[in-house]
């Protein structure tokens, strides 16, 4: 069976499973082929507890849980539309609306998200991966995804990571804290915005970012005062 | 001022008479030994460093070796590594400090007694190595402690420590017993030197670094 | 007591705490700086008298953001940060990072370099579990003899790896398609040698050490893991077959040439920590069959492929999440490629944090001193439970 008829199957078995909250399958481009499956946060636990639970699948075992960041970016599309012009004011009556096709760029802005990916595989089957994947509503507010520690105890310290370098809140989850980060610190590093602190690093010859920073540190001292001015 | 008024100086002690090598080597085997007190105390202390039991990262991993049979850390005095700060001459700080350890580095570093010293051993103990572009490594402890010998290398060998560790007995053996490079027991009004401790902050750790032992470099080429 | 405080940072390490059923507790923080942590790991340990009633780890004092400065380096630039993770066992995280790019890039390998990076595992496979062997003793307190004698053989390994590689430890060896270097005849002869005498070691060693009857009465009944709870926790590698659990992903998966090569797969009964060391113990003898085999079979070709990309390599968007049994266990890559010449998004399935998941089960109701033997049988390196 190949990795795409697997996933089809196991698309049909789970939207029969859960007509109201069905998965959407998510293909992988590239050699890897390992497609995955788009599942909705409200009932990610119940198809959770199905997967590990039924006696086909027995997906024992959650064995990475990867947190991603899309940020928003902006789109420009060409959009093609039909533009109907009403007939000039001295056509003759019953001239039918001239129709032309127009071509325009439309700029969008496809709004950015947090995405969780669980890989499950099954130890007393020997199969897998099932990758699945839950998205937040946005980088903002909406962060709350439903944690899977109480399926799989391995999602435990993962999720926890994800929460600390993303800011995902795991809602279920036992004992959510920044695992690798100081309790105090704010902010979430991973994320594709975060600015470092400036720590004065140091580089020989520095160019690019090093040296952007290292002119901030330092004003150039006025002409005549003596002190030599960075070359 | 009239030169030729000048009172003569006067003339300046005669020298001591130097003790050559022959006659010592002549006292010696009758006996004698002549020597300094400097010489003796810099002698017992070079050569029986004690490191703290300390390892962070990679590094640790080639100064367990060094301190196996093959390269053997003992017959260089380093007979025993102590677990605990206050039994231990000497700080090898081996592997990368992040940023949340950094305290406790320096907690430990302030626990241990004078005569004390620091080798920040690998890249990442010199200025934060492989992973300087991170947002939880310290580029350097040399930003919070004191260090005395630097040693490049990721890992550098076991013998590059050996080589470091001989650097460094150089060094106790050459330092005076009085004056201001004494070390810091023997300077009477010597504050301890307690060094700062920082603390988590929001963003990064508070201070950064310690004004009074690291300052930034300063920017001489652009291009 | 409130179970939610975040553990103290500053001052004390030791301090008491009321809870409301057992009466007077102490928590003892063990760590960052311990003997006995293999590195900078802290356990917050509340103790009834001798006892632990709660143990909660601490992470993050080697957090290098690894995966953020995978985000900004391109993929070949990445595989010498690889050896820095699990950094006793450089040569099976290099190898796992290149199968996840091969997985990603649908790159070949041929066969030459597939059984040269067979060999290389198995000469890690040997060299981690012998430490293993050191410092779980190092941890029961026989202060530095046993530890003496795995680093001798350890010695021994990286000899041969400097030899091939350049380094001892941060070998920097696979690459995206095959091998870095081709091992001489020469070579090959050594790894013969080294093969040949490593029986008599391992005799000799467990002559000293298994039967001794302090290692029994410390280490047997000592941190049960039962099988249910080390599938479900994710538990992967010696650990797990210590359980009795018997996926060795080298069976499972059959990645590499592995399935040619056949080698038994010990299992323990109890899942204690002796039945940790024990499996160790055995799985090195193991390794020591597949090292003759490959030896026996090795075939001449190209070391890499040939029509692998090393410069402007950018593979097509997508992702793939490629593992290995490294010697601490399941150690997986998960790459997502936007087509640019940097990963989009880089992560490192870090088995020896996941294995840390139960240690608080583990160590319930044993003394402190268990506790540190629980934690040497885990077999942990903090490289890579931080990142």
């Amino acid at each position: 069976m190949t990795a795409m008829e697997a996933i089809e199957q196991l698309h049909a078995r789970l939207s029969a499973r859960f007509p109201d909250a069905a998965p959407t399958v998510v293909l992988n481009p590239g050699p890897a082929a390992q497609h995955s499956l788009l599942v909705p946060a409200t009932q990610a636990r119940a198809i959770a507890e199905f997967l590990r639970d039924d006696p086909e699948l027995q997906l024992d075992t959650c064995s990475n849980v990867t947190g991603i960041d899309w940020p928003e970016r902006e789109v420009t599309e060409t959009v093609r539309r039909t533009v109907t012009e009403p007939p000039a004011a001295d056509a003759p009556p019953g001239t039918a609306p001239a129709a032309k096709v127009v071509e325009e760029k439309v700029r969008r802005v496809v709004p950015g998200h947090l995405e969780v990916v669980y890989h499950l595989y099954s130890v007393a089957r020997g199969h897998g991966p099932v990758i699945l994947r839950l998205r937040t509503g946005d980088r903002g507010e909406k962060v709350a995804l439903p944690s899977l520690t109480p399926v799989w105890r391995a999602c435990e310290f993962q999720e926890r990571e994800v929460f600390d370098l993303f800011g995902v809140v795991f809602t279920g989850h036992p004992d959510l804290r920044r695992l690798l980060m100081w309790d105090e610190f704010r902010n979430h590093p991973m994320r594709k915005d975060y600015v470092e602190p400036d720590d004065y690093e140091w580089e020989p010859t520095p160019h690019d970012r090093i040296l952007a920073q290292a002119r901030r540190h330092y004003p150039v001292p006025p002409t005549g005062s003596g002190e030599p001015a960075p070359r | 001022m009239n030169p030729a008024a000048q009172t003569p100086e006067p003339a300046p002690a005669p020298a001591a008479p130097a003790i050559s090598d022959a006659e010592r080597a002549e006292l010696r085997r009758q006996g004698i030994l002549l020597t300094s007190i400097e010489e003796l105390y810099n002698w017992g202390r070079s050569n029986s460093v004690w490191p703290l039991q300390f390892g962070l990262a990679c590094c640790a991993i080639e100064m367990i070796a060094a301190s196996m049979a093959r390269f053997d850390i003992a017959r260089f005095g380093s007979e025993v590594f102590r677990p605990s700060p206050r039994q231990a001459d000497l700080l090898i700080v081996s592997g990368t400090v992040t940023k949340k350890m950094a305290p406790q580095v320096v907690r430990l570093w302030n626990q241990m007694p004078e005569p004390k010293y620091c080798i920040a051993m690998g890249a990442c103990a010199i200025s934060g190595g492989p992973f300087k572009q991170g947002y939880n490594v310290l580029k350097g402890i040399d930003r919070y402690i004191p260090v005395d010998l630097y040693l490049p290398g990721c890992p550098p060998r076991p013998e590059a420590l050996l080589h470091g560790l001989m650097e460094l007995q150089a060094k106790i053996r050459a330092q005076p017993l009085t004056g201001p490079a004494a070390p810091a027991h023997l300077r009477p009004g010597a504050d301890g030197g307690e060094c700062v401790i920082p603390d988590f902050g929001p963003h990064d750790l508070e201070p950064p670094h310690d004004p009074a032992r690291w300052q930034p470099p300063r920017l001489i080429r652009t291009e | 007591m409130n179970p939610a405080a975040p553990p103290s940072r500053a001052g004390a390490s030791v301090r008491a705490v009321q809870d409301p059923f057992h009466g007077d507790l102490l928590e003892v923080s063990m760590g960052p700086h311990h003997p006995s942590t293999h590195g900078v790991f802290r356990m917050i340990a509340t103790l009834d008298g001798e006892r632990i009633v709660r143990l909660k780890p601490v992470f993050g004092y080697l957090h290098r953001n690894h995966e953020k400065l995978g985000e900004s380096t391109s993929y070949l630039a990445s595989m010498p940060y690889t050896d820095r993770l699990d950094y006793l066992n450089s040569m099976t995280n290099n190898w796992a990072y290149a199968l996840a790019v091969e997985k990603l890039a649908g790159q070949a390998v041929p066969e030459r370099a597939e059984h040269v990076r067979i060999l290389l595992a198995e000469l890690t496979r040997l060299l981690n579990h012998t430490c293993l062997a050191g410092f779980l003793l190092q941890d029961t307190g026989c202060s530095g003899t046993p530890l003496m004698y795995a680093f001798r053989e350890r010695e021994a390994i990286l000899d041969l790896f400097e030899a091939l590689s350049g380094s001892r430890m941060m070998c920097n060896f696979q690459r995206f398609g095959g091998c870095r270097v081709d091992p001489s005849p020469a070579w090959m002869e050594a790894v013969s040698a080294l093969v040949g005498r490593y029986d008599r070691f391992l005799d000799e060693y467990e002559e000293l050490i298994t039967g001794n009857e302090i290692l029994l009465a410390r280490t047997q009944g000592v941190g049960v893991l039962p099988a249910a709870l080390a599938i479900n926790a994710g538990i992967t590698g010696p650990m797990l077959r210590a359980s009795g659990v018997n996926h060795d992903l080298r069976r499972v998966d059959g990645y590499g040439l592995y399935p040619r090569f056949p080698f038994r797969i010990p299992l323990g009964d109890h899942g204690d920590t002796y039945d940790r060391y024990m499996v160790r113990m055995l799985e090195m003898r193991e390794s020591l069959g597949i090292l003759r085999a490959v030896l026996r079979d090795l075939p001449g070709g190209p070391i890499i492929d040939p029509k692998a990309k090393l410069r402007g390599f950018r593979p097509k968007p997508g992702e793939a999440y490629g593992r290995i049994e490294g010697p601490k266990g399941e150690i997986g890559f998960y790459l997502v490629s936007d087509g640019g010449p940097n990963p989009y998004r880089y992560r490192v399935r870090p088995p020896s944090l996941i294995n840390l998941t139960v240690l608080e089960d583990l160590c319930l109701g044993h003394t402190v001193a268990d506790a540190v033997i629980i934690l040497g049988s885990i077999d942990i390196v903090l490289g890579e439970v931080d990142r």
